[in-house]
């Protein structure tokens, strides 16, 4: 497998209003195979945006080099090559909506790329069915819910048709059901088109979905390994100022009185089980 | 306990007479009493902003009345005023409402509209700074130069140092990473025993809900779909579903427990009450 995303010895630091400099990574080195599903943890301030950033040459290296499809970042000219390739999906869709009318909206970014009409007519509907919003194509954003307006970000985003998304916290701001909506949406365009997907999350439950999971504290990585290797790590995860799902928190504190639960069973089926076992011996 | 709030037939309509005409909120029914902590929990668009912006007076009534301790909000003009200080609204993202250059100064405007004199806001800027968290040396600060997790603790002793008796969060810890929630949802809870204010909480995470609140108003396409204590609630966790919630995660463990025949409560919401439950049902067995 080829990589999407490579981080070669990345130092990176910003510049405060008193001119000091506040660093964010020292030396990161990190890379994501294409085709994968990653989930980005950590505290607030611990790097995860900044290195979000850093995948679609918003912000560009201090020290050392980040490759995306193997173009170099800080080579000007390979800017749009770059931008194409990998989408972001940010916090709020709020502040990535340009037009009045959903598939405007997603029309926005191939427009912008000089595609054909009726290619742009195509893409748009393409993209609107895969997040399911395609009979919501002559509707204003604006008067749909969070979650909605979300996969019309999302929408806006495939049309380019990248080979990477970058999504930075979008579920913050749904309820559960949006928040499903959105997840959902994620997993399918990686396991179906393929698409490599870079999820930066508070959320535990939505970790656990991914194939990788990396950890970050103060501009490290803390912890990087599938969903089960990486939670099995409670305390450590609590250290840096995480969560660990309610399933492993239970099972790890019904283990220090002796029982012995497997410490990996993530999902709520398989906890439910494990105890059921554990009960009837 | 006494009412403090009363919300009596409630209806809100937005742009009655055109196309875009949509009801928010249909005839609600409920009393908050003086001193507790309501969860208020419904999916988006169930028409819970709608219903914060009523209970203080930011927007009124298509049909019905918000009582504030027995009486009418909208009774004149002074009664309106007087309930915008008394209920306290604390919108989502309430940092990007931060604009004064130092913090002192960004908490202390509220009091300062309040009419106060000047050693009384001083008192209420160092209480309201203590409540959330925030150390004297970080008063004279630019609140610019904080961190997203510090500036929401700013913008939310600016409604503290107000000193409501109702005090409205509107998804408080959206955005913040696990241990800034915690210490966040905390802070709130200390300030709702050593004050006394009445608290009301919207939030989309069932957990955060279910250890915090006495009762939780469960909202569905405008009206109140149940009003009850977490564990009632809870119980009730296909019809939450329906309605586009979920139930906490050691809520969904133990409904599926259930399934499997052991004999646990189903409306179990704690960790500690979990694990205490299975401990037990494992004892009793190491003993029969």
């Amino acid at each position: 497998m080829t990589d999407a995303i490579i981080a070669n010895d990345l130092h990176f630091s910003y510049t405060q209003y008193d001119e000091s400099k506040k660093p964010i990574f020292q030396g990161l080195n990190l890379s994501i195979a294409e085709g994968s599903f990653v989930a980005v943890l950590g505290h607030n301030g611990c790097g995860k945006s900044t290195l979000a950033k850093h995948m679609n040459a918003i912000l560009l290296p201090e020290g050392g080099k980040v490759y995306v499809f193997g173009y170099n970042t800080s080579e000007d000219e390979k800017l749009l090559d770059i931008r194409r390739n990998v989408g972001m999906v940010f916090q709020n869709p709020d502040n990535q909506m340009v037009a009045n009318v959903v598939e405007e909206d997603v029309a926005f970014a191939p427009e912008n790329l000089g595609i054909a009409p009726q290619e742009i007519r195509k893409r748009v509907d393409e993209a609107l069915k895969t997040v399911g919003m395609y009979d919501y194509r002559s509707h204003a954003p604006h008067l749909l819910s969070g979650g909605q307006k979300q996969r019309v970000a999302i929408a806006g985003v495939l049309a380019m048709q990248p080979k990477c998304i970058v999504l930075d916290e979008p579920t913050a701001m749904l309820d559960p059901h949006g928040r499903e909506e959105v997840i959902s949406t994620i997993e399918q365009l990686n396991r179906e088109k393929g698409i490599t997907v870079i999820l930066i999350t508070h959320h535990m439950s939505e970790a656990t979905r991914a194939d990788r999971v990396i950890v970050m504290d103060k501009g490290h990585i803390l912890l990087d390994g599938t969903p089960k290797e990486v939670f099995v790590h409670t305390e450590l995860l609590k250290k840096a100022g995480l969560d660990v799902p309610v399933t492993t928190e239970i099972i790890s504190q019904l283990n220090r009185t002796g029982a012995k639960l497997p410490s990996d069973a993530l999902s709520i089926e398989e906890c439910a089980q494990a105890l059921c076992a554990w009960l009837k011996v | 306990m006494s009412a403090i709030i009363e919300v009596k037939n409630l209806s809100h309509t937005y742009s009655i007479g055109t196309p875009f005409e949509h009801k928010a909120v249909v005839n609600m029914n409920f009393t908050v009493e003086k001193g507790e902590f309501l969860g208020i929990i419904g999916h988006t668009g169930s028409g819970k902003s709608t219903l914060m912006q009523h209970l203080n007076g930011l927007l009124k009534p298509t049909e019905g009345e918000i009582l504030l301790g027995g009486e009418n909000i909208h009774k004149d003009k002074q009664t309106t005023r007087a309930a915008r200080f008394r209920v306290g609204l604390v919108f989502q993202y309430p940092e990007h409402q931060i604009f004064e250059e130092t913090v002192y100064k960004d908490i202390a405007f509220g009091p300062k509209n309040m009419g106060l004199s000047a050693d009384e806001i001083h008192q209420r800027v160092l209480r309201a700074a203590a409540f959330v968290g925030l150390k004297e040396e970080d008063l004279e600060l630019s609140p610019f130069n904080l961190s997203g997790g510090q500036m929401r603790r700013v913008a939310i002793a600016g409604v503290i140092a107000m000193e409501p008796e109702v005090i409205i969060f509107d998804e408080p810890t959206a955005g913040l990473d696990p241990a800034g929630c915690k210490s966040l949802l905390s802070n709130i809870k200390d300030y709702q025993k050593a004050t006394g204010a009445t608290v009301l909480m919207v939030s989309h995470s069932m957990d955060d809900v279910a250890l915090l609140a006495d009762r939780l108003l469960v909202l569905n396409e405008g009206s109140v779909e149940m009003l009850a204590t977490p564990s009632q609630v809870f119980v009730h966790a296909e019809r939450l579903q329906q309605i586009g919630l979920t139930v906490p995660q050691v809520t969904a463990l133990f409904l599926r427990l259930k399934q499997l025949g052991i004999s646990v409560d189903p409306a179990t919401y704690t960790l500690d009450s979990a694990v205490a439950q299975l401990l037990s049902l494992k004892g009793g067995k190491r003993h029969a």
